[in-house]
């Protein structure tokens, strides 16, 4: 399931939202052209239009790639969860990825150094926060 | 209405200031008038279409993860289990299971109510799941349990929200839509903590909430342990000069027993000479708060529907125990996911609290009890 990405069916954009989104731009870009043909004529009523335009064009480009991230975010991550095994008598210890069967406090596999039996101590997984300490409170 | 006036003033200086009297002046102003009426009139209704839409957009991402769930439910069953027959269309009913709290128009006994009929889910679960997967051992069947509790939880928020959302859109009440528009993040949040802990469930790794269990796991580790009542075990533990009965679920399946029973049997077997409980569970933590910080206070630190809670104080004020709580901070999403590093981290900070509780409340030779509360999936002891 890690890493699986959403089918196309499962995470339909409306028809509804890409045709307004498309009259926007199609609007933008008529007001840029009609801008930049008046700006001789009048220049105040030009720069309105030059700015209207701009910021039908970045809304709806906005729009667009933001429909394109919501399809690609549609899938179940799952991070890598790692076990510690520890041997209790030469302190041997083996990191590695879990395994089905692990459980906290298992004895495991023979010790590479001194073949005593070794003991499962940890099971966790790390997340790198990236929201760490960016907030002043 | 603030933004309507604005626009106004906009459109009087662009239609008079800067267009004059051109033709494009004169489309902006009707334009602008059309969009002040279509605001006054319609306001609400495109505000409803707005919200219909975002709730839209999360129950497409509901409905690829309870789907998602529902597949890693039957390849688990059929991977684990081993059953005869494809138990998908087993799996499908299992996921419409449903319970009926008791009535509480007359509160007296409503507790013994409720246990009784959390003890006739919990028995018809796990022969579903006997059923389901014939070659499961004990563990992998409470694993399963678990994994199907959560693709259960994942199908009923799916159809909450989907009612909301076509209701929404049948009334195009914007009060319908926005009352589930508001608690969106939340429940979008928890549909992923539960997306997550589904692995966790049926590989069987060790999740936040069992950051209790393992406190008592590694105080009791090593040391003989004796089952009790329904799925704990007990171990007694010299414990800083004191006599520790170190209590948890029975591990490593995915289980959390009744804690209330065992430390009921527990005092009653000592006749009530019990120096002090000392509880240790996982509680939610505030945004701000950190991952896995421990905090102390006084009380029965145990969630779930209540049973065991008022079990345990019911008999603490019968021998008047006093009790204490050791909590791990984490949010919902980490207390069903696997266990994070931070919580891992903070059992050996739990076991130092514990002990400078212990030596600061109770007498050298006195009997203690340490509960470990919390799914023990994982976890053995």
């Amino acid at each position: 399931m890690s890493g699986t990405q959403a089918t196309a069916s499962t995470a339909r954009i409306s028809t509804f939202l890409l045709l307004v989104v498309f009259l926007t731009l199609a609007l933008s870009f008529v007001a840029l052209i009609f801008g930049a043909t008046v700006v001789e004529q009048n220049t105040e009523a030009s720069w309105v239009l030059l700015l209207l335009g701009f910021v039908g064009v970045s809304l709806s480009t906005y729009v667009l790639f933001q429909t394109r991230r919501r399809l690609s975010k549609l899938k179940i991550v799952v991070p890598p969860v790692v076990t510690t095994i520890e041997c209790k008598k030469c302190g041997f210890k083996n990191v590695r990825e879990f395994q089905r069967g692990d459980y906290i406090f298992k004895e495991g596999e023979p010790c590479q150094k001194c073949n005593d039996k070794m003991l499962i101590t940890a099971i966790y997984r790390e997340v790198k926060d990236k929201e760490k300490n960016r907030m002043p409170f | 209405m603030s933004i309507i006036a604005a626009m106004l003033g906009i459109q009087n200086q662009i239609g008079q200031g800067l267009l004059g009297d051109s033709s494009l002046g004169w489309i902006m102003n009707v334009l602008f008038y059309v969009i002040f009426v279509v605001f006054i009139f319609y306001g609400s209704r495109i505000q409803t279409y707005v919200m219909i839409r975002e709730v839209e957009g999360s129950l497409y991402k509901l409905k690829y993860i309870k789907e998602e769930g529902r597949k890693m439910a039957v390849e688990t069953i059929k991977e684990i289990g081993k059953p005869q027959t494809d138990p998908t269309a087993k799996v499908d009913r299992f996921l419409e299971y449903f319970t009926i709290a008791p009535q509480t128009l007359d509160p007296a006994g409503v507790v013994w109510k409720l246990e009784h009929i959390l003890d006739v889910r919990d028995e018809r679960l796990k022969d579903e799941v006997k059923l389901m997967a014939p070659a499961a051992d004990e563990t992998q069947a409470n694993n399963l349990e678990n994994t199907l509790e959560a693709a259960m939880a994942l199908n009923f928020i799916y159809k909450v929200i989907r009612h909301f959302y076509l209701l929404g859109k049948k009334t195009l009440s914007l009060y319908i839509i926005m009352q589930i528009q508001m608690i969106l993040p939340m429940i979008m949040r928890e549909a992923e903590a539960y997306a997550s802990a589904l692995k966790a469930f049926a590989f069987g790794q060790p999740i936040g909430d069992g950051a209790g269990a393992l406190v008592a796991a590694k105080i009791m580790h090593g040391y003989e342990t004796k089952k009790i009542e329904k799925d704990c075990v007990v171990s007694t533990v010299p414990f800083e000069g004191r006599t520790a009965f170190v209590i948890k679920a029975e591990g490593p399946g995915g289980n959390v027993g009744k804690p209330g029973d065992a430390i009921e049997h527990v005092i009653e077997e000592n006749n009530g000479k019990i120096a002090m409980v000392v509880m240790i569970d996982a509680a939610l933590k505030l945004e701000g708060e950190g991952l896995g910080e421990v905090a102390e206070g006084v009380g029965a630190a145990i969630g779930g529907p209540g049973v065991d809670q008022y079990k345990i104080e019911e008999k603490i004020l019968k021998y008047h125990i006093p009790i204490n709580a050791v909590i791990v901070k984490e949010d919902t999403g980490d207390a069903v996911s696997p266990m994070r590093k931070e919580i891992f981290d903070s059992v050996n900070t739990v076991v130092d609290r514990i002990k400078e509780v212990v030596l600061e409340r109770t007498k050298e030779g006195d009997k203690i009890i340490i509960a470990g509360i919390g799914n023990t999936i994982g976890i053995g002891q």
